[in-house]
């Protein structure tokens, strides 16, 4: 197969790529130029893609002997990746923006490219593994469930993770991850994986939000509507948040608060008891599927953050929406995130919570 | 494929080395004499030295002492530029709007920099250009033969320009050796700048012709080589490897330009049956090089699947970050800014062969469709 495997500079796409190579496929290597942030061009930054990180990923490819390139895709991810996450914020959400690059710019934008330049399809470094089932695609959580990303590409659809390969999808550990790309002469074999949003280098995300979107101070208020102390901007908040509320009135049974809600539009952001984060139901929207639909009522498992807890629920798939009821409650669930669906370790689909109630 | 079998179509980027050059280099790389020192080891260095100095000079109608070797065509750009219009008097620097970036650039070091308007065909606007030029003009530059187009400068008019206004003339004639005739007494200019590599010598080693008379600051300091202009031990090896690329350049001048020119216009009038492309080489230009415009590409697309089809060629212009950027050139000549980005060059060479513009014009047409469906 002709494959273009994505090269961030980074341990996972490098090993991704030497596999494909190995096992004899036509590969060329991309390095996504994503951010206009003159900032990510000077070595050392914490988020991904600055000009090292080219430059290793440049090493990698000419050490396994495939082409090279770096698409600028700087314009269309500010307008679908970053302009939504900070659309998300304004509206009090808390947006993932890594999931939203997967479906607009990695599994799309870069996906049309490479086939219309005659590619059959793109590889990453994915910790998640593409194994038929009964004659269908289905996209399935990696063999290390620690490592386990899935969650991630959960908003692909069947036609793009047709388009799909993810090498690292049985790799028992990242250590061994490590080990192989050591093995195989890779320099990025030590690098420390980038945590951060991309296009956040400095890690301040909070500080970005400032910068992007100005500070507009307002009241923290509680349960009961009163104010109890004061924020900077509703963006440094987000649903189930404990720490930096810096309440000027305790609560009356001496409890930690927590961030309960968040509205924009009054300035507000409401604190309550750990009781008031409790959610059993969840209201999803704009429903992607991983394979065939599954419309109706079924009991599965609920994945609501990167790294969370499989949640057993009951799910009623609509057309247009996902209503999920946990079987055990939740604790601090914040809309904008994804909810990802599961049959076992099969991914069904993928959903944008809007609401959530007790 | 391997190497061989691939056809490499950007010889103004660099020219696979010619095996008679590596045989003259060979015995001097291995002499240990340093041409600066008076014993005999020395000596022997010097010797060799000083003979790829005069055959040079003999091959482009300079002076042996007008020749100053330095690292490659990027110094002696920066040597011309920098080296003229220091301390006080004259210090405004007059380049054309299609110069090289090592020439271009000279905005990040100096102030007093205009840019002399092109044509369409990005020839140097004479008119225009006696416009913006003064009393302070210390330097005009225009490259000869442009390492992007191909397309040749009127130097002779620009250099009587330069006179008449009392500023000196510099011209990059990088991408003319071994495709022009160069007579550098006859030219008119002051200063002119060689580069090995491009006919095939050695990487690393060029030359900046200096007019006697002509006073130049050097940019580097120490042991003072080269009549103090360029310090730095001279390597002697490449500057024999070079002289050896410049003599055979120049005794194969007439029959390569002409064997080129047909393989050259070849490709062009290919070129102009394909659908919405425009050949941005316009006579008279350097029978080695054409830059065509494939509308509605991205160029780097076209060179990937060129890569893929065995063909390596190239945009001509700078990279930032590994991107390609917009050609500064055919923005010079009034192109747009996605013209300018779907924007190739083919270049030839020794090693070129009609086999390989025929299998070039057997895949592009599929292949810029292929590039156009890529860019939405």
């Amino acid at each position: 197969m002709r494959i273009l495997a994505a090269l961030s500079g980074g341990v996972d796409s490098s090993v991704a790529a030497a596999r494909l190579v190995e096992a004899g496929h036509e590969v060329v290597g991309v390095h996504l130029a994503l951010s206009r942030n003159a900032e990510l061009y000077r070595s050392g930054s914490r988020g991904c893609c600055s000009l090292e990180d080219s430059n290793d990923a440049r090493r990698v490819a000419d050490l396994l002997g495939i082409p090279f390139y770096v698409w600028d895709l700087s314009e269309r991810f500010a307008q679908d990746v970053v302009a939504d996450f900070l659309a998300e914020y304004s509206a009090g959400r808390t947006p993932n923006p890594c999931l939203r690059c997967n479906e607009k710019i990695k599994f799309a934008a870069v996906l049309e490219r490479g086939l219309a330049l005659g590619f059959d399809a793109v590889a990453t470094g994915h910790y998640a593994r593409l194994e038929d089932r009964d004659g269908q695609l289905r996209l399935l959580r990696s063999a290390d469930s620690a490592k386990d990303q899935s969650y991630v590409l959960g908003v692909l659809n069947a036609e793009q993770l047709s388009r799909s390969l993810f090498p690292l999808g049985d790799a028992v550990s990242k250590a061994e991850v490590r080990a192989e790309a050591a093995a195989r002469g890779l320099l990025v074999a030590q690098k420390p994986d980038s945590h951060d949003i991309c296009f956040i280098p400095t890690g301040d995300t909070a500080g970005f939000l400032r910068e992007q979107l100005g500070s507009h101070p307002g009241d923290i208020v509680d349960e009961r509507d009163e104010v109890v102390g004061a924020h900077s901007g509703t963006q440094q908040f987000t649903v189930g948040q404990r720490h930096g509320l810096h309440l000027s009135v305790p609560a009356s049974d001496g409890r930690p608060r927590y961030v309960t809600g968040v509205d924009p539009q009054r300035r507000l952001v409401r604190v309550g008891p750990h009781s008031l984060l409790r959610v059993r139901t969840i209201e999803a929207i704009r429903p992607s599927w991983a394979g065939p639909q599954v419309l109706g009522r079924r009991h599965g498992l609920v994945q609501v953050r990167a790294h969370g807890e499989p949640m057993p629920a009951t799910i009623v798939a609509e057309d247009e929406r996902l209503l999920i009821e946990l079987d055990e409650p939740a604790f601090g669930i914040a809309p904008g995130q994804a909810a990802v669906h599961y049959d076992d370790e099969v991914v069904i689909g993928s959903a944008t919570i809007a609401a959530t109630r007790p | 494929m391997d190497v061989d079998e691939r056809s490499y179509l950007d010889h103004a980027a660099g020219s696979p080395m010619l095996p008679e050059v590596l045989d003259a280099m060979t015995p001097s790389f291995i002499l240990p004499g340093n041409p600066n020192a008076t014993h005999t080891a020395g000596r022997q260095a010097r010797r060799m030295l000083e003979e790829a100095r005069e055959s040079i000079a003999a091959e482009v109608g300079a002076q042996p002492g007008e020749v100053v070797f330095t690292g490659g065509g990027t110094e002696s750009n920066n040597l011309a530029l920098l080296g003229v219009a220091e301390g006080a008097g004259p210090r405004q620097l007059a380049i054309s709007a299609v110069e090289h970036a090592s020439v271009a650039a000279v905005v990040e070091r100096r102030d007093a920099v205009v840019r002399l308007p092109v044509d369409s065909d990005g020839r140097l606007d004479v008119a225009a250009s006696r416009q913006l030029l003064s009393a302070d003009t210390a330097l005009v530059s225009l490259i000869w033969v442009n390492n992007e187009t191909g397309v040749i400068q009127p130097v002779s008019a620009a250099a009587e320009l330069a006179h008449t206004f009392g500023a000196l003339f510099h011209t990059d004639a990088v991408a003319a050796l071994g495709h022009v005739d160069i007579d550098f007494a006859a030219s008119g200019a002051d200063l002119l700048s060689l580069s090995a590599h491009k006919v095939g010598g050695p990487v690393g080693i060029g030359a900046l012709l200096v007019r006697r008379g002509v006073r130049l600051r050097p940019v580097g300091f120490g042991g003072g080589q080269e009549a103090r202009l360029r310090s730095g031990t001279v390597p002697v090896a490449l500057a024999v490897g070079f002289a050896a690329a410049v003599r055979l350049a120049g005794d194969r001048l007439a029959a390569e330009a002409a064997r080129l020119r047909l393989l050259r216009d070849r490709l062009i009038a290919a070129l102009d049956q394909l659908p919405q492309t425009r050949v941005n080489t316009v006579e008279p230009a350097g029978p080695a090089i054409v830059n065509a415009t494939f509308a509605g590409t991205r160029a780097d697309d076209v060179l990937l699947l060129l890569d893929q089809a065995g063909i390596d060629a190239s945009t001509g212009s700078a990279c930032s970050a590994g991107v390609h950027q917009p050609s500064e050139v055919l923005l010079a000549m009034g192109r747009s800014q996605a013209d300018a980005a779907a924007s190739l060059r083919f270049s030839f060479g020794p090693t070129t062969r009609a086999s390989d513009i025929e299998r070039l014009i057997a895949v592009l047409p599929e292949l810029v469709v292929r590039a156009r469906q890529a860019w939405g």
